[in-house]
């Protein structure tokens, strides 16, 4: 072994760039638009110059693999995971590196997910399809709803799987951190909070100071191809669950570099 | 203007920490479980109705210096919330009913919102 290979592995002689839209939905959400299949998803993602993304359907993750699969041979890194509800109605991305991993966080969610039926016409069709975007069944199950589990049981069962919980749109004034709860607690274990693309730091901080010691990412939330994002930039050596974490937290050369709207 | 503690019994009301009940007047009432509109719509010495039970519905009450908190549909804060009532010297106070009944049994007390 050369004395290269035996430095920190904190800091690695070659960091990467990785622009990043961490919150998509596929045709498994039903209220996301029907060109929302993985074929698509990427051809968007290659045109906004996208290396990363994660695939995150309310509550479920029944299309991630799909997407991951349909990524192979391409320049994008599709992480799987879900926009989960929690029990005080926060929407929080779980994210993981394999779709193993998700799997079984989605196990434990769908326990803990009242069992309704979904209905069409008000929640819109739940399609569940395959790498090439063809129809394979359609979930039932309404998903858009609340887990019952309280957001910190979230964040320390998704860390203990190996994933990261990153509170969603926390700026929106529904569904969010903020409009729900009122603040961010201050023990809360996460190491970003994503914000709307209509977040603009200069009006943002003065209404929620606490933000302003946060590491913000900006994610499309995209359920129409044309709302994927591409202003968030991540420094680090592989696109994996704790090198995202090291570049949310700055560490080791890691950064996080967000393109905020025109000043 | 009614006190604290007799809403307590009236209601029926579980008193969650171990504080000791000092009586106060409750000057109204407001009901809402977003807690960012709890933090604008919350009064000094009213008291909120909200089935949330996360640890910042303690951080709200506090900063509001509200009489106390009901929290109702029978969810019960977890033990880190209540040692953090009792810390801040905030009353939260369990119901089995909901809220809707709960707002209709203070406005039959005289609590009224703004």
């Amino acid at each position: 072994m050369n004395k290269d290979q035996e430095k920190d592995p904190l800091t690695p002689d070659r960091l990467k760039l990785f622009k990043a839209d961490l919150h998509i939905h596929t045709v498994l959400s039903g209220c996301a638009e029907i060109e929302m299949i993985p074929s698509l998803i990427l051809w968007q993602a290659e045109k906004k110059g996208l290396n990363l993304i994660a695939i995150t359907d309310h509550n479920a993750c029944h299309n991630a693999e799909a997407v991951v699969e349909a990524a192979v041979g391409t320049n994008i890194h599709v992480l799987p995971g879900m926009e989960l509800q929690s029990k005080e109605e926060v929407h929080l991305l779980c994210l993981f590196d394999t779709v193993e991993s998700c799997k079984e966080w989605q196990e434990k969610v769908f326990q803990k997910l009242p069992y309704l039926t979904n209905k069409e016409d008000l929640f819109g069709p739940q399609y569940v399809v395959n790498a090439a975007g063809e129809w394979l069944w359609t979930e039932e199950r309404l998903l858009a709803q609340a887990a019952d589990m309280t957001l910190e049981e979230i964040v320390d069962q998704v860390t203990s799987l190996g994933g990261m919980a990153i509170p969603a749109h926390v700026d929106r004034p529904s569904y969010s951190l903020l409009s729900n709860l009122g603040l961010i607690p201050p023990t809360l274990a996460v190491a970003a909070l994503e914000v709307t693309p209509y977040f603009d730091p200069r009006k943002g901080f003065l209404e929620w100071p606490q933000l302003e010691e946060w590491c913000l990412i900006v994610n499309g939330d995209a359920h129409r191809l044309n709302e994927i994002q591409d202003r968030t930039l991540l420094k680090m050596s592989h696109p994996e669950i704790k090198e995202m974490i090291l570049a949310f937290q700055g560490q080791g050369g890691r950064q996080v570099v967000v393109e905020w709207p025109e000043q | 203007m009614i006190g604290l503690t007799s809403v307590i019994e009236q209601l029926k009301l579980e008193a969650v920490s171990s504080l000791e009940l000092v009586d106060r007047a409750v000057a109204g009432g407001y009901a809402s479980d977003l807690l960012g509109c709890a933090m604008r719509g919350g009064k000094k010495d009213f008291l909120w109705v909200t089935l949330q039970s996360h640890l910042n519905v303690v951080a709200v009450a506090s900063l509001l210096n509200l009489a106390g908190v009901i929290i109702t549909e029978g969810n019960r804060p977890a033990p880190e919330t209540i040692a953090q009532a009792e810390k801040e010297k905030v009353i939260l106070l369990l119901t089995p009913h909901n809220t809707f009944f709960v707002v209709g049994q203070l406005t039959h007390l005289g609590i009224n919102g703004e």
